[in-house]
């Protein structure tokens, strides 16, 4: 299916949602268009969780809308949810099933083939240099080989956008440098967008792109470069820390 | 589009996983097969003495308790598996693991039904595990009566496998769920015709017989002792195919991600991780 160039691969607009009482998300929109790696920067309780919820029609959203590629994820959730591959903030693999039975088992709820998942698993697992521990347990992988091994079942259907919801929670210093620069490159070679949450802020790279998420509204977006000049030039942790502090003083009523 | 080959292979890559997890965890498989041969093997005959059993259909002859306990315990074996996938659906939803189940682009009543049939063949496998050695016991119902019952685990394992799918959506926490087991599978259990006879029930108490006739559990238990007898109890399968649709119907809304309680409530996640 061709699609126009200006077809953002994710376009979120105007979406609120709340909780009871607890507004967690508020008018929030932003656009990720291909081959862009978008770090979505917020304090714990920012709403990050709430918005991947959403993106993942993990429940629906109340109002705004959620396109991937233009398809509207209410409308045409089946359509929507094939073209997008998500990492999930707590481990998912079964520990108990050997590293192919978990990605068979990805690529079978996804409807592939079983030739075409062999062939997938096997493209991404070289990728990730783990092709000769296909046949283990993931029990005996250690949490980085384990965090790739969830990148790699996320691309298995060959998604257009990649949705990390804080991948390297848990990860040593080097660990964290290495899927971070996996996914990078992903995006510079496959053309991938990417939707990279966390509260670490230099997970976020020069060129990136950067939503600052706070208490359910989007304070910034657009390139990292482009915050930064709006803030005189300062890191862009500094100007995060500005626009937070701007916006509402911590602690008080929600 | 979603055509058929898609809609099978997501079904199948769901009765693959359930049924590797079900074998590596040893432990379950072991007492899913002695929990019924204890009950078998010591309270049966324990209560062999106790218990006088007369004529009642499905059976023409005088019967040893053994054998009318038999189909009493493939329930519970159902009873007991319904509630373990229910276990882990709360399980998986709280550790996030369901997560890569729910972003399947495949529809979500579908994905709890294949949850749902995956978790009844396991059940189903047990059931004739059990009715094996059971053959050794000299429980022995005619041979077609093991062909018989099949359709009638089946249908009995999806209305109390579909039972735990709901019962999992109640349940908030994995704390609760001993409180529920408490709950839901003693009384179902005893309160049935699965140990004894409603008529005998009802010579100690008629309001607990009437109870044990209102309990979907002992239309499933009667489903599978007539099935396995070569008789059909029709009240029993109209019983148990009404509480399937209705359990399974109560499920679906309860996992709809416009209605349920995932669109109510925050999860652990939210609450911790923003």
């Amino acid at each position: 299916m061709a699609v126009p160039a200006e077809v953002p691969v994710l376009e979120v607009e105007g979406l609120s949602h709340r909780f009871g009482e607890r507004k967690a998300l508020d008018g929030v929109s932003f656009a990720i268009p291909a081959g862009r790696f978008v770090a979505l920067l917020g304090l714990n309780g920012a709403g990050k969780t709430t918005l991947f919820s959403l993106i993942t029609r993990l429940y629906n959203n109340q109002t705004g809308g959620i396109r991937v590629f233009g398809v509207d994820m209410r409308r045409h959730p089946a359509r929507a949810l094939a073209r997008i591959g998500v990492v999930f903030q707590q481990p998912t693999l079964d520990p108990d099933l050997t590293v192919l039975q978990n990605l068979r088992y990805h690529g079978g709820l996804h409807g592939l083939s079983s030739k075409r998942i062999t062939e997938s698993t096997r493209e991404e697992l070289t990728r990730i240099g783990l092709a000769d521990r296909a046949d283990e347990r993931v029990r005996s992988l250690s949490g980085g080989q384990r965090r790739r091994v969830e990148i790699a079942r996320a691309l298995l259907h060959r998604p257009d956008l990649l949705l990390l919801d804080e991948p390297t929670v848990g990860l040593d210093i080097e660990l964290r440098r290495q899927v971070l620069d996996h996914v990078h490159a992903l995006c510079r070679e496959r053309g991938l967008a990417v939707l990279w949450a966390t509260h670490l802020i230099d997970e976020a790279w020069a060129d990136d792109g950067v939503v600052v998420l706070h208490r359910g509204r989007v304070l910034a977006a657009g390139p990292v470069a482009e915050l930064r000049a709006e803030a005189d030039g300062v890191s862009l942790g500094e100007a995060f820390g500005r626009l937070t502090a701007a916006a509402a003083p911590r602690g008080g009523a929600p | 589009m979603m055509t058929a080959p898609i809609w099978g292979r997501c079904l199948r890559a769901i009765v693959v996983r359930e049924g590797l997890r079900f074998v590596h965890q040893r432990e379950r498989f072991f007492a899913a097969l002695v929990r019924p041969l204890v009950w078998l093997g010591i309270f049966a005959v324990g209560f062999r003495a106790v218990l006088g059993l007369s004529i009642i259909p499905p059976y023409e002859t005088y019967i040893l308790y053994e054998e009318y306990v038999v189909p009493g315990l493939i329930g519970m074996i159902q009873l007991f598996n319904g509630m373990q996938s229910s276990l882990s659906m709360v399980y998986d939803r709280e550790m996030g693991s369901m997560k890569t189940l729910l972003v399947s682009p495949l529809p979500r009543w579908y994905l709890l039904v294949c949850k749902l049939l995956a978790g009844v063949l396991v059940s189903v496998v047990q059931a004739y595990v059990f009715l094996a050695v059971a053959w050794f016991w000299d429980v022995r119902p005619p041979p077609l009566g093991y062909v018989a019952a099949l359709p009638a685990l089946l249908l009995g394992g999806l209305m109390l496998g579909a039972l735990g799918l709901l019962l999992s959506s109640f349940i908030k926490q994995l704390e609760n769920f001993a409180g529920v087991m408490n709950f839901v599978i003693f009384p179902m259990f005893f309160a049935s015709s699965a140990l004894y006879p409603i008529w005998r029930i009802r010579e100690g108490s008629p309001v607990l017989a009437w109870v044990a006739e209102l309990n979907p559990f002992t239309h499933a238990v009667e489903l599978i002792r007539f099935a396995l007898y070569l008789d059909v109890n029709a009240t029993a399968v109209l019983v148990v195919a009404g509480c399937l649709a209705l359990f399974l119907g109560g499920a679906i809304l309860a996992y709809d991600p416009g209605r349920g309680f995932w669109a109510r409530r925050a999860g652990p996640a939210e609450q911790g991780g923003g």
